[in-house]
Parts: C-alpha cells; structure tokens; sequence
C-alpha cells in the first residue's frame, strides 16, 4: 500500500470512529473525500501546521465550503500535525473545538473560516486570494464545495466574479458525487453541465478521479503547467460517497447519519488501521 | 444656564463617509474598499480613483461581497463594504452571521440609506430593522453616527476598531454640529446638553431633532438632557444610568423600527438596573412608503414634535 492509501485508510477509520461515538455527523461526504484531503495535506500544500497563524501569508490556504463533511478536515488536520490526534475524541461534544461544522470560534488550528451554511467559502476564497495578490504572495488558494451546494446562487456569484476578474491563484474543487440529503442531485435540482457552466463563467475546468492518487497528481501538475494563466481553475472531481465502507457506498443514505456499534465493526474490517486508532 | 448647540449648516452624513474613506485611504494601505455597484450612491468614488489596486467592483452581488470582505481579512486587510443599508443587512444576513460575526472577521460594513429618508424610492429600500438585526449578532459593533462630521471621525475610527462593525449612514443633507476636530470614541455616549427633567436618547440625525425640542422646551422650562448615543453596541450602560437617575424618565429617539433598535437597547439596560418610564420615537411595525424625506419623519411620527410629545408622555408617567 503507498502512503496515501495507508494515511487514506486511517482517515476513514477516524471519520467513522468519530461520528460513531456521537451518534451524528456526516460520514458519506467526509469518506468521498478522504482522498482528496490526504493528497492536499500530504503532498500538495504548503503549511506551517506548528505555528498556524489566519493571515497564512506566504503559505497556501485552504477553505471547506461544505462543511458538514467536518470530520474529513479534523482528522487530516489531527494527522498532519496541527493538533494532537487524541483531541479527535472531542468530536461534536461539549466545549470541544471540533464543531459540529468547522468554526473559528475556539481557535482550532488549521481553520480560517466557519462553514456549514452553504455556498459561502468560494466568495471568501477569493477574498483571500485577492489578499495574497495584493500583498505578493504567491501561494494559492484552494475550496472545496459540494455539487449538491452548486444549487446556491452565491456560488454563481462568486464563479462570475472569479472568472471576470481573472482570479487565477484560486483553484476550486467540486466534490462531484451526486449526491445531497434528498436524493441524487440529478433528481432533486440538477447542476449539470458542470464542465460547460464553469467554462462559460471563464474558468479553467479539469476533470479528476477523487480516489486515484495518480489522477490527481496529473491533474494538478496541468494545473501548475497549464498556458493559460490568467483564469481561475476548477476541478470537477469524481468521487463515490461512502467511499472505503461497501454498504455506505451507492445510496446518499450515509449523507448525515451515524453507523451503529455492529455497523462500525463490519465498517472497521474493511479499512486497515495503518498509523494506529486515537 | 444649558448649553447651547449650533449648527453650522447641512450635509449628507454618506459624504462624510465617503471623506472618511478618502482619508483612510491616505492614511492606512491596509484599507481595501468593496462596492456593489453603488459607488457614487456611498460617495466611494474618491478613494476609487485615488486607490485603483484597493478598490474592489463587485457589482450586484451582495452575498458574494460580504464573504470576499471576510476573505480579504485573511491577510490583514481591512475591508470596508458599501452598499444600501437594506443590501447590507437583510439580503446578506447569512452571510454576515456565518462568515463576519460568527468567524471574527473584521470588516466594516458600511450602509447608506438607511431609513425612510430614503425617500422616493419606497419600502422596499427603506429598512428599518438594520440596526436590530446587526445588535443582535454576536462580535458585531454597531454605530450610528449624528452628521457629516460625526460619519467622517466614525469611519477614521472604526478602521482602527479589531472586528466587524456595522455603520449606519444616510442619504439626505442633516443639520451639522458635531466638531470639526472632535474624536470619536467608539462605546462612549456624549452628553450633549445638562437636563433634569428627561433624557433623550438618541442615533443618527435624530440627535440633531432631539436638540431642536430640547429647545422648544426650555421656553416652557422643561429641562432636556440630550444624549447622542452613536454607539448601539456595544452600549454606554453606564450613561444610560446616570442620565435616567438624575432625570428619572427617557425619550429614546431614532429612524428605525421600536422593535429592536436603540430605544429596545436602552430599555434592556434600564429594566435591570433603572426602572423608570420609557418612551420610543421610532416606527411602530409597519413600513415606509415613497416620499420627500422630511415630510415622511413627520408622517411616521419621527419629527421635532412627536419628540416633544414623547417628552412631555414621559414627564407625566414619572409624576404618576
């Protein structure tokens, strides 16, 4: 098994573990998008996990927009150093700094922005992307949103803004998995053409697998090579909801609810504990 | 012997903003300024020529304005946001809760418009709930100021203020009598003339309406402390405690909704601490409607004479 899957692994394992110990929380997302967070946290980005500061000048910055995929983000963040693994049990309890949904409030490293009411981060994305070009720094800016949350009409907003601005140190990633709470996006309120929709709002579009290691890394060495510098970018990325755990996977069931003790089991035999359980 | 308020002529307290912004622009290369596209409206247009790089055309997207304004602060910026107070508040509410209170951000909302003296263009521009939705999230700091010279000191200030604040500004030429060279000190109500008989507290160009029946009353030795209260939150408690035990009843006066705005804030204060009469001169649950501006502050009871009233109700509920 190469790293990322072994630290995907142990991932999936502590997003389960978490939501499992308070009966609530979002596990389906957070799993489609355990790769994605061990690529960008273990080999794309570049951060100070140690001395974590919010103005992140000269570091790159990352936005959860959907942010009741919490889980995902605590456990990378625990994982890559920001804070100490064993926090992870305070998860959604009392007086914890793990939120239900991501808050600066109590000041957890790693997070700059709340989120959980959606179609908000990609707006603050750029307005701290607009900060970096301001101030000369060059490192990006990442966001992360669901397809589900394209439904909201900021999101659009921010897409015409990012794209007639030429707001090109933003890339933006869209957890492509078709599903939301009610059902499969294509039923409740279709987004597609998703690739013609960013294109025609001046946007570099790329197209990924959200579970193949190899794929992103061919997508974002286009992105860093890419001829046309001066559009912001957006990934359509493919991923599977529940992904790593088979009876969570094909149903948007697992969207918002907790497995129990025998389905945690069954779940945990399917995910090898690789870097040891909090 | 009171002291004696003058005016030393009329403007639109969204200039003195404007001045105010030109100055920070000169003074502080951390300011970046937002517009949706009402530039000329909230008298932004200086700073845009003279500050190109930091000045940021969202166009019509108000939502998309407030999380970049939340955005910019990572970094360092400080980003002041104009548009029309209702564009401010109600359409962008979420967005201010989440990504400005709720996430500590500092940015300046700044509003224009504010109120019936809108005029013309009707209810549907002329909120009147701003000030208490924007008092009731918490870290926001919400600042009314009385006229030009007031709205420019309040914007120097407020750059100066860590975390997000809400300034409330206007469009129709009020009377001016706040110093030149006054400084603005965020939280700190000024008492603007010695009273005994009443308090009247006040936000905004009310204050100025305020000093008018303060005024008329003294011909009919009714003794009026007037208070310019620009700061909404947090509020001068303290003040509102003095004044109300030394007058023992309150006139609270100010071009919003009874429900939520300064007249409820001072009412919280006094039930806990001063329980004396209270009376509101503000718009009592209904909306505005089109209109010159100062004959709707009549219509809808915010006038020189309703604060007379008000005064004169409060007067007698204390005597009871």
């Amino acid at each position: 098994m190469d790293n990322l899957k072994a630290i995907a692994s142990q991932v999936r394992r502590d997003i389960l573990r978490m939501v499992h110990a308070v009966n609530s929380g979002h596990p389906g997302g957070s799993l489609g998008c355990a790769d994605l967070f061990v690529y960008l946290y273990f080999e794309r980005l570049s951060f100070s996990p140690q001395n974590f500061e919010m103005n992140g000048e000269n570091e790159d910055l990352f936005f959860l927009s959907n942010g009741h995929i919490s889980p995902v983000w605590y456990s990378v963040l625990a994982r890559s150093g920001f804070f100490k693994v064993n926090e992870l049990t305070t998860f959604r309890k009392i007086s914890s700094r793990l939120q239900g949904h991501p808050s600066v409030d109590k000041n957890l490293p790693g997070i700059r922005m709340a989120s959980g009411s959606l179609g908000q981060g990609l707006s603050v994305a750029i307005g701290a992307a607009l900060s970096k070009k301001l101030a000369g720094d060059r490192c990006q800016v990442y966001c992360l949103m669901g397809d589900g949350e394209l439904q909201e009409g900021q999101v659009w907003e921010a897409a015409m803004y990012a794209g007639h601005k030429s707001v090109n140190n933003l890339v933006a990633i869209v957890d492509y998995n078709n599903r939301q709470i009610d059902g499969d996006v294509s039923n409740v309120m279709g987004v597609m053409p998703l690739a013609d929709k960013w294109s025609a709002f001046g946007w570099n579009v790329y197209e990924m697998d959200g579970h193949d290691f190899d794929d992103m890394r061919r997508v974002f060495t286009q992105i860093d090579n890419e001829p046309s510098q001066n559009k912001p970018r957006v990934i359509i990325m493919k991923t599977e909801m529940g992904m790593g755990v088979d009876f969570m996977m094909g149903t948007h069931k697992w969207h918002g609810s907790a497995p129990n003790d025998e389905q945690l089991q069954t779940a945990l035999l399917q995910l090898e504990e690789t870097l040891g359980d909090y | 012997m009171m002291n004696e308020i003058i005016s030393t002529g009329n403007k639109d307290t969204r200039s003195g903003f404007g001045e105010g912004l030109r100055l920070l622009g000169e003074k502080n290369p951390n300011v970046v300024a937002l517009c949706a596209d009402l530039t000329g409206s909230l008298k932004m247009d200086a700073f845009q020529k003279n500050h190109p790089d930091r000045f940021f055309q969202i166009g019509i997207a108000e939502a998309n304005m407030m999380g970049i304004a939340a955005g910019m602060t990572i970094g360092g910026k400080i980003p002041f946001t104009g548009t029309f107070a209702n564009f401010s508040t109600s359409r962008v509410y979420d967005q201010i809760r989440q990504s400005i209170a709720y996430s500590k951000k500092n940015v300046k909302i700044c509003a224009s418009h504010a109120g019936l003296t809108l005029g013309e263009d009707g209810a549907t521009h002329q909120v009147l709930e701003d000030i208490g939705m924007m008092r009731m999230l918490p870290n926001l700091t919400v600042i009314v100021p009385a006229d030009y010279n007031q709205t420019v000191q309040a914007t120097l200030a407020i750059a100066e203020w860590e975390g997000p604040v809400y300034l409330r500004f206007g469009r129709p030429s009020v009377p001016v009598f706040v110093p030149e060279n006054a400084t603005f000190q965020i939280g700190k109500a000024e008492v603007l003339t010695s009273g005994q008989d009443v308090s009247v507290i006040a936000c905004g160009h009310l204050v100025w309406t305020a000093i008018e029946a303060q005024k008329v009353l003294r011909s009919e030795d009714i003794s009026v402390e007037v208070i310019n209260m620009h700061t909404i939150k947090p509020l001068d408690e303290a003040a509102v405690i003095a004044s109300a035990q030394k007058t023992g009843c309150v006139v609270t006066a100010e071009e919003h909704m009874r429900n939520g705005g300064l007249g409820d804030a001072v009412a919280q204060v006094l039930m806990q601490h001063h329980p004396c009469p209270q009376e509101y001169v503000a718009v009592n649950d209904r909306f505005g409607e089109s209109g010159p501006p100062m004959e709707l502050m009549k219509k809808y009871g915010l006038g020189v004479e309703d604060i007379i009233t008000a005064i004169k109700r409060a007067i007698k509920r204390k005597k009871l």
